[in-house]
């Protein structure tokens, strides 16, 4: 079970984790319908952060969600503490765009967010996030020596 | 990270087909009298009745036996194997109904044989065959040589040879003339690296791929032998025999009946002389020279009829379809079987 902020991303993460038969009826659907599916992966959990490292390169030309499944599984191994999601892509003129994107995998410990303020002038105050995790550097957040070792 | 079991969460959403028909590998739905059993084995009386003839029905695996029978001429040996695979997988699904579970069985084949034994054409049915048979879900063929898999410089491989098994699964990767995969003599070859990627994905992923393997049989022997892993994975390794002169007619009149000609009683006779002949001179493909034997029949009625229009006389419907003895006659394969040993294979058309 994960501890900490369940972060919400993404298409049915407010729903329960998807089990392996979920995710892979999910890539079914997607292939299809034609998309094309790819798998990124990050440890920076910031809502903004909209540039994922790419896991491979995203498959065009596969007919069974098995193989989806095979890298999603092969990401996993790799990046066990990290986000992981299922990116299925619409190459369609005029679409152009993620059509379906889900996350496969989260930490086990989500330490979540702090809201920071800042006084500006006439005492307005800005608001901005910053997510625990993110105080480590890249690739040693959510390590296994427990996400609050640094403090 | 926990996983919640399938059922207990909510639906998957629009669009998403409802469960029972995405059921992998076409296991079909276990009896609701022995689903909860946690020993189905013991738990079970002896004489629990299973509905046989219902899933017999559901898997219409007559259907894809007969069509084998149908299409493909000789190959017993071939054919029973298949029945033998048939049956299994369908008692598999049998045993399931009542709850009794057992891995998936393995699949993986080689197809060894010479030139033209119709290895190929067996693989392409293959795919059909396990799809309809509920075995693997799309049930598409990827075919495949050394080029397709193996890289050309360091690092090129794996990703390579990952490329094509994703794109194999669900359906069927057939490697054609697999031995070239491996070189014992190069231990600088990249072979090595697919074989390696091969093996790992043939046990871990056999519920999501079938291999085939083919090659001719002292090759592919060298090759298992050189493997050391590789023959013990496969399940079924299957020989093709080279076909009878009789058998090599039946074929030349599916072919013709295919291509929609018709060979004249003449030149079924003079076929059967020919075939005679050709057998028994070198680089004989068994069904790949019967069918370029005719075509080039197909090629010389074309200008028997081309020459006989510029006469003027006059073509019906049966000229056009019909093959006639002299067609076949003017093979050279009847010239004394002319056959020029430093002749390249390449063109087969003009050596005999």
């Amino acid at each position: 079970m994960t501890t900490g902020v369940h972060i919400t991303q993404g298409t049915f993460s407010y729903l329960p984790e998807l089990d392996d038969d979920e995710i892979r009826a999910q890539i079914q659907y997607g292939i299809d319908n034609g998309w094309a599916v790819a798998i990124e992966y990050t440890d920076d959990p910031h809502p903004r952060n909209i540039y994922w490292d790419m896991w491979g390169m995203p498959m065009f030309d596969i007919e069974d969600a098995a193989a989806g499944l095979h890298e999603v599984n092969r990401c996993r191994e790799a990046f066990s503490n990290h986000y992981i999601k299922v990116s299925l892509y619409n190459r369609k003129l005029t679409k152009q765009s993620i059509a379906l994107q889900f996350l496969v995998n989260r930490p086990q410990h989500e330490p979540g967010f702090r809201l920071e303020r800042q006084e500006g002038s006439n005492r307005a105050v800005q608001y901005t996030l910053t997510s625990y995790a993110a105080d480590r550097p890249h690739g040693e957040r959510y390590s296994s020596d427990g996400p609050d070792a640094s403090r | 990270m926990a996983r919640t079991q399938a059922g207990s969460g909510p639906s998957l959403g629009p669009g998403v087909p409802p469960r029972d028909t995405q059921e992998p590998y076409g296991r079909g739905k276990v009896d609701e009298r022995f689903a909860e059993l946690e020993d189905p084995l013991h738990e079970i009386p002896d004489d629990a009745i299973v509905d046989a003839a219902a899933i017999f029905r559901e898997s219409r695996v007559d259907e894809v036996l007969d069509e084998m029978d149908r299409d493909l001429i000789a190959l017993q040996h071939v054919k029973g194997r298949i029945r033998e695979i048939a049956a299994l997988l369908l008692v598999d699904r049998l045993r399931r109904s009542i709850g009794l579970e057992a891995s998936a069985p393995t699949l993986h084949m080689s197809f060894t044989g010479n030139p033209g034994t119709g290895k190929t054409t067996v693989a392409a049915k293959m795919g059909k065959i396990l799809y309809k048979l509920g075995y693997v879900r799309k049930g598409h063929v990827v075919s495949v040589t050394r080029d397709d898999l193996v890289g050309q410089y360091v690092g090129h491989t794996a990703p390579k040879t990952r490329e094509v098994l994703k794109k194999a699964m669900g359906g069927v990767l057939f490697i054609d003339e697999a031995y070239h995969i491996y070189r014992v003599d190069n231990e600088r070859d990249y072979g090595q690296e697919t074989v390696e990627l091969l093996l790992q994905v043939m046990e871990n992923e056999r519920e999501n791929i079938v291999v085939i393997m083919a090659g001719y049989k002292e090759q592919m022997g060298r090759f298992f032998a050189d493997v050391p892993g590789l023959s013990s994975r496969i399940a079924h390794h299957i020989d093709f025999p080279d076909y009878s002169p009789d058998e090599l007619m039946e074929i030349a009149r599916l072919m013709a009946e295919q291509q929609r000609y018709r060979l004249s009683d003449e030149a079924e006779r003079t076929f059967t002389d020919y075939l005679k002949l050709r057998v028994g001179q070198p680089q004989f493909a068994n069904g790949r020279s019967i069918r370029n034997a005719l075509d080039r029949a197909r090629m010389r009625q074309a200008i028997r009829l081309y020459a006989g229009g510029r006469d003027g006389s006059r073509l019906t419907k049966k000229d056009l379809v019909t093959i006639e003895a002299e067609d076949v006659l003017k093979s050279r394969v009847f010239e004394g079987g002319f056959y020029q040993e430093q002749e390249p294979t390449d063109d087969e058309a003009r050596t005999d």
